[in-house]
């Protein structure tokens, strides 16, 4: 093992920062509804894989990249708010397990519908299959697509940051995450900090869709499934109720998930999962409240 | 015009009456106090005004528009703002951006000074406007709550004891304070546990017991402690 690690690439090393910058948007993209309705999002994945769907259908129409881009944040934005309107807040007065069970529901049911309306076989997202294509970088081979998901994963992160301590909207998403009822009684909206913190989220998701169908374009029914597991145990690992530890939790399984899926030899990267959860349940024996949160932070603030 | 007006409210939490048909105005440039022991009812009633609480009966306005079935954030929003009792300061953000979120109950556009007149009153938190909120003591906490809740520049300021688990010397510092913001035209409504203090600093003193108004009291009235403990004994 260490010698496999000694012996990781550069190319390796460019997809595992890719992997991770993709993780980190999607924990993101959990943690912020996680933090204002202390909901988590088991469907999200299946947001992503809604927006896939639009992609491999852009293609299958012709469409330019760009349109097919467009078509996926519409789709995927779309999706989110009517998952707010239809789930969420009809529901934000329940307890936590009813709202975890909800959007178990919800994920198997968008699931089953993209199984019946498009089949298993699933579909093939081309436009952005140049993004695979190499550069070459000091002699090293890079996938463009390793670059770009780098970039636009800072790139949305430093943004969020700056909406989030800039903005009044922000400031109010992240009262509300620590205290909602005394937000409240100061005036902040709570519909609004909701279909904020949702929307975000949902842009978040497109994004990710956008990264994910270039890396694999093969989209299926359970397109995006298997991440968004790894996220949530990223997110859990870094610590769900701040979006900081839960981007670097995000962050670091893709990383770790990334430079081990290239270590481990072809034959053995089967096991991948396998050594990736035994690593979290590590973690999480050693510090329940997070990898990245200070002392003992507690999950429910009182 | 009268800024708020409470007229025969009642709530109710499930099977517990908590406040029973309790009448009381407050006008502008006026502190009225409301005391009484634990479990009187008090901190019910403000509540029941941010929308909070359950109200099964009566009604509560705001210059004349009744507040019952709104949303608290709505409340919040129409001039009347709640320093809520234990101070609920966000400790991890900083004392300006908790002034800030004071902004959210904003009902007047275009005056940004505010947060000058917030400080004007409590320099401390001028001084400290950069740290972090969860360092501040106590005292400097329920200065900022207060603060806070002056940014929004309310009609009708509701405070749920204020003195509460501060020194003897801070306590004297938060009603003058008090003193001040009367003086400023608002009208005030506050709850506390310190009733010799409060008799005297208030216009008048409504003593609550299980959720009813049992007597009303006059600053002249502070010093008479026979009937104050008869008030809360009655």
């Amino acid at each position: 093992m260490t010698v496999a690690i000694l012996n990781v690439s550069w190319q390796t090393l460019a997809d595992a920062l890719a992997l991770g910058g993709v993780y980190a948007l999607m924990a993101v993209g959990i943690g912020l509804v996680f933090g204002v309705l202390r909901l988590v999002n088991f469907a999200y994945g299946q947001l992503i894989m809604a927006g896939a769907y639009a992609l491999a259908f852009a293609s299958q129409w012709n469409w330019p990249g760009w349109a097919g881009i467009v078509l996926c944040f519409a789709v995927v934005l779309a999706l989110s708010v009517a998952m707010d309107r239809l789930v969420f807040r009809p529901l934000r007065t329940q307890s936590p397990s009813v709202m975890l069970v909800a959007t178990f529901a919800i994920a198997f049911l968008l699931q089953s519908i993209a199984l019946l309306a498009f089949g298993p076989l699933g579909k093939i997202a081309t436009s952005l299959a140049p993004l695979n294509r190499p550069v070459t970088i000091g002699g090293v081979d890079i996938r463009k697509i390793a670059i770009v998901a780098v970039l636009v994963a800072a790139g949305c992160l430093l943004l969020l940051q700056l909406l989030l301590t800039r903005t009044s909207v922000g400031l109010h998403m992240r009262a509300a995450s620590m205290d909602f009822d005394t937000a409240r009684l100061l005036g902040v909206r709570a519909n609004r900090v909701i279909g904020g913190a949702v929307l975000i989220s949902g842009a978040l998701a497109a994004v990710v869709a956008v990264m994910l169908t270039v890396q694999n374009p093969l989209v299926t029914p359970d397109f995006a499934l298997y991440d968004t597991i790894v996220v949530l145990a990223g997110v859990v690992l870094g610590g769900l109720t701040r979006p900081i530890p839960a981007t670097l939790g995000g962050f670091s399984i893709g990383f770790a998930s990334g430079i081990l899926g290239g270590a481990l030899p072809t034959n053995q990267s089967q096991y991948l999962p396998t050594f990736l959860f035994a690593a979290v349940i590590l973690v999480l024996l050693v510090r329940p409240n997070g990898l990245f949160t200070r002392g003992g932070g507690q999950l429910e603030r009182v | 015009m009268t800024a708020l007006v409470l007229e025969r409210l009642s709530v109710r939490y499930g099977a517990v009456q908590a406040v029973r048909e309790l009448s009381l105005e407050v006008n502008p440039g006026e502190i009225v106090g409301l005391i009484g022991p634990n479990g009187a009812g008090k901190s019910s009633t403000l509540h029941a005004i941010m929308g909070a609480a359950p109200v099964v009966g009566g009604d509560v306005r705001l210059r004349d528009d009744s507040l019952v079935g709104r949303r608290s954030e709505d409340i919040a929003r129409s001039g009347i703002a709640l320093v809520p009792e234990g101070r609920r300061i966000f400790g991890e953000l900083t004392v300006e951006e908790n002034l800030r979120l004071g902004l959210a109950g904003r009902w007047r556009a275009g005056d940004a000074a505010a947060f000058e007149r917030a400080y004007e009153l409590f320099p401390v938190i001028r001084d400290f406007r950069g740290r972090t909120a969860g360092t501040l003591s106590g005292g400097q906490q329920q200065q900022l709550a207060i603060a806070r809740a002056l940014v929004a520049e309310p009609d009708v300021l509701l405070l749920d004891e204020p003195s509460l688990g501060l020194a003897p010397r801070i306590v004297e510092n938060v009603f003058d304070a008090l003193a001040a913001i009367r003086e400023r035209g608002l009208a005030v409504l506050l709850v506390e546990q310190r009733a010799q203090r409060t008799v005297a600093l208030a216009d008048r003193s409504h003593v609550l017991a299980n959720g009813e108004l049992r007597l009303t009291l006059g600053p002249g009235d502070a010093d008479d402690t026979e009937r104050l403990v008869a008030a809360y004994l009655a």
